[in-house]
Parts: C-alpha cells; structure tokens; sequence
C-alpha cells in the first residue's frame, strides 16, 4: 500500500466514523463501558496484590543470639548467618534497642528493665531473598552456634503466604475473564455496526476494489473506535485514583503500607487501555468482516 | 472482447441460461432483449462474475472465468464499467465519492480524480448534486450517477442492466447519447433493456433472450423479430 492509498484510506475511516451516527455513538459506548471497568478492576487487583507483597516482604527471622555471646562471636555468627544463599540482609539490634522498641510499642512502665535488668536477647534481624524462604533460613539459623532461638511468625507467617498466593492466582483469573469479557463486548459491538454494512462491502467489490482495500478504511475505523473508546474511561480511572489515592493513603500511612503512586502506576493503566481499545477495535473489526470478503 | 461458449446457468428448477454461445467484438453496441425472467439478468451478472455459470467457458479480454482466482476478480471489474439496476450506491457516500471510489481503487490520483469525476457529473448532469448523499436523489438521478461511476474510469467494456429504466424519455436519450458517444470511441456496450423506442430507433446489435435460450442475434434489429 502507498501512502497515498493509506492517506484515503485514513480520511475514509475518519469520515465513516462521521456518517455512521448512532452507530459509532453505540460502539464507543461499549468500548467505554468496558474498559471503564477494566481499569477499575485492574487498578483495584494491582494494589491488593502490592499490598499482599508489602505483607509478604515484611516477613523476617528474628535470630536471638544467646546472652554472654562476645562481640568476636557475634561476628562469627553473622558472617555464617550471611553465608546462607537465601539471605538477602542482616541488621543488627542490641538489646538496647530492642527495650527501646518494646517501650516504643506498650509503654513507659517497660522502663523499668533497663540497664543490668534487661532481660532482653541481642538479635540478627534477618531478611531472605524470597519471602517464602524465610521459614528455611529460620530453621537453618536455629541450628548455629551462639542462637537461643530464631523467630519468624510460624504458623501464622505461613498462612500469609497461602492468602496471598491466592490472591494473585485470583487477581490473574479475575483479569484473564475480564480481558475475555472485554475482547468479546466490543468485538461484539463492532461486529453489529459492521453487519449492518453488508450491502456496502458487496457494492465495493462489485466496482473492482480488491479486499484489502476494503478491509483497510475498517480495520482504521475500529482502531479508533477502540482509541477515543478509552478517553472517558481514563479520564475517571485518573481522577478517580487520584482523588481516593489521597483519601486510602492517609489512613494507611500508620500502617506502613503504601497504595502505588499514581505516576507510572497511571500512565501504564491508560496505556494499557488505549492499548486494548485500539488492538480489539481494529481486530474485531478486521475478522468480522472477513465473511462478507469471501467471494 | 467478450466470449460465451456453451454457458449453461442452472438454478434449482430453472434454466436461466442454456447453451450460451455468442462473441461480443472490441467496439461493438449490443442491445439484451426479452421478457422479465427471460434471463437477460444472469447473462450480465456472469460477465462480471457475480453469476458463475454452471458449465461452459466465458472469457472477457484476458480473463478465463472459468478459471478465474478469487484474488484476481477485482482485476476483472476494473476492467468493465457496470450500470447496476438497482443503482447499488455506497448509501454513506456522496455523490461525488461514489464516482471517485472506483477511481481510487484503481490508484487514481486525487487531481486527476477530482477532474474526472467533475467531467462525467457534468456528462450526466448532475453536477449539482456532487455533494447529496444518494438517498437525497431520485431514482432516475441515481441512475445516472451509476452511469457516471461506470463510465469514470473509461473501461474498455460497459455493460448496463436496463439504464435507461427509471428515466424519463428525454433523460433517456440524454444517457443514449453518452453510451453510443463512448462506444464511438472504442469501448464496448452491452445493455439490456426494456425500452423498444430506443432500440428499434438507435439501431445496433440485438441479442434476444426468452426462456434461457438465445432466440435471435441479429445486426441492426429492432426490439422484436418483425421490427
């Protein structure tokens, strides 16, 4: 195709757009509609699953190192804790500022252990790669020399993993059903306008225009279908995340969890959804017509 | 040049075409006559080969459309201007677009495009009429604007199902003179038509169809055998 044959083709697809009236107002709708409840899904699932992760990551093992240990032992202990493939970082803790912390989280009255009293363990907190493998680091850590003990939440810890391997594989479901409701909805509706222009395809081959030709000026009409499909629907996924964004993240912050922040998180929504909206647009449009160019 | 040779066109009970075997010279003016249902209809249509034939071998110019690709039919319709019966206009174009389409799909450029499509308006009149849709038209305005499409791209064939139909007597001859203008100059017609004013006074080859079956072929003949 030359670029004159694709500037008509262009113009041809934007004036049908034009003349198609309540056709192309029905079909925008329904590409509107749709992604509109994409990027909301999406957004919604895409936190959830960074929140599940910032749990996860928060998982560690707590390596009490036993009272009397000497600061070269310690340091013995430490380089064999770092030996561990599974440990991503290690941070010291002294007992110290461990008090510090359990005064800091129940109160002054815990005060009164300071000093020679405390009877609180210097600690390893140790981080690994995965957070899976912390369990594994934990029993590892348990078994070396100068370790009272080593703590990683037990149980519970393993229950978070379960929950939070479930919702992704969820979130993944749910995203994979709704991209199928997606394709099929405004292929469908592309699929209506483009039935009703049957006759129209039948006269263009009869004056000597060869598929391809035809098929064009549609394939672009559907493409921008999709494109100005997806304006509203970014307009309020944008505004809307913004605005409860402002609201989530305040009563959040005490927690320490963070919804994403809307820059990039955003740009990659609405690109996602211009995306869809041009990709199915422009082949819902090519394949239903493929029946009416069969001679 | 347009050859039938033993075209048979069969539908469930009828026979709309029985051992069709005619040739049609570059340059030639020839009139389809017969009765409603004679079959003058198929005829055309397997020219552009909207109508396959059951058996038999049709060839216009290079094309065997017996043995015909689907990829190499738009080739074949560039090649013959065809006035339709029922008009068949892009109902979301404009006038002036419906003639340009078969102008761009032949890769005309818009200059040129826009100077012809201006001249063959102005050979049927309707100039005025460039920017109406069709459904703003009358039917005989509708049919001179399938005239005008048909005739744009200077085909070497022409062939027109009853184009004449809708027309008043004046319009009539008004498009009769542009046909036999072209043909003058080279291209080849084929019309079937109904109007036995017309062809008994323009006098040019009569095929006559009844019943599927070529009853007369006759240079110079009026609309029926006695005329």
């Amino acid at each position: 195709m030359n670029s004159l044959t694709f500037k008509r083709h262009l113009i041809e697809s934007f004036k049908s757009l034009k003349r198609n009236g309540w056709m192309t107002v029905a079909a925008l709708s329904a590409v509107a509609v749709t992604l509109l409840l994409v990027g909301v899904l999406l957004s919604v699932l895409m936190n959830i699953n960074k929140i599940a992760s910032d749990i996860e990551n928060d998982v560690q093992v707590r390596v009490l190192i036993n009272r009397g240990t000497s600061k070269k032992q310690e340091n013995t202990l430490r380089q064999n804790l770092a030996k561990l493939d599974e440990v991503k970082s290690i941070r010291y803790s002294s007992k110290k500022q461990e008090l510090k912390d359990v005064i800091g989280s129940y109160g002054k009255e815990f005060k009164l252990f300071s000093g020679d009293d405390n009877p609180l363990n210097d600690v390893f907190v140790v981080k690994a790669k995965k957070p899976k493998q912390t369990v594994k680091v934990a029993k590892q850590a348990e078994k070396m020399k100068y370790v009272y003990t080593a703590k990683y939440g037990g149980a519970s810890a393993k229950k978070l993993f379960k929950i939070v391997d479930n919702i992704r594989t969820w979130g993944i479901g749910i995203s994979l059903l709704l991209l199928f409701v997606a394709v099929f909805l405004i292929s469908n509706t592309i699929r209506i306008t483009i039935l009703s222009r049957k006759d129209e395809i039948g006269i263009m081959r009869l004056v000597g225009a060869t598929n391809g030709f035809i098929r064009w000026p549609f394939i672009l009409e559907g493409a921008w279908t999709g494109l100005f499909g997806a304006i509203v629907p970014i307009i309020i996924v944008d505004f809307g995340y913004v605005w409860l964004y402002r609201i989530l993240s305040a009563s959040l912050a005490s927690t320490g969890y963070h919804l994403l922040t809307p820059g990039t998180f955003l740009i990659q929504i609405d690109l996602l959804l211009i995306l869809i909206g041009i990709i199915i647009g422009a082949l819902g449009s090519g394949l239903s017509m493929r029946r009416f160019l069969k001679i | 040049m347009i050859e039938f040779t033993h075209v048979y066109k069969k539908y469930d009970n009828t026979t709309a075409a029985a051992d069709f075997t005619l040739q049609i010279k570059q340059g030639e003016f020839v009139y389809v006559v017969g009765p409603s249902g004679a079959g003058k209809s198929t005829f055309i249509k397997m020219m552009y080969h909207e109508e396959r034939p059951t058996s038999g071998k049709i060839k216009i110019n290079e094309f065997e459309l017996d043995k015909i690709k689907n990829h190499e039919i738009p080739y074949l319709r560039r090649e013959l201007g065809v006035v339709f019966q029922d008009f068949k206009l892009l109902p979301r174009m404009t006038v002036f677009e419906n003639v340009a389409y078969a102008l761009q799909v032949i890769g005309k450029k818009p200059a040129e495009i826009k100077e012809r499509v201006e001249h063959v308006l102005a050979l049927v009149g309707l100039v005025n009429k460039a920017d109406s849709f069709p459904s703003e038209l009358s039917g005989g305005e509708q049919q001179r604007i399938s005239i005008a499409r048909a005739i744009a791209k200077k085909p070497e064939i022409v062939i027109a199902d009853e184009p004449t139909g809708n027309l008043d007597p004046g319009t009539a001859e008004g498009i009769m003179d542009i046909l036999e203008r072209i043909n003058q100059q080279g291209t080849t017609i084929v019309m079937a038509t109904h109007n036995s004013t017309i062809v008994n006074e323009r006098k040019h080859r009569v095929i006559e169809i009844e019943s599927g079956k070529i009853v007369r072929d006759q240079q110079e003949g009026g609309f029926s055998e006695h005329e």
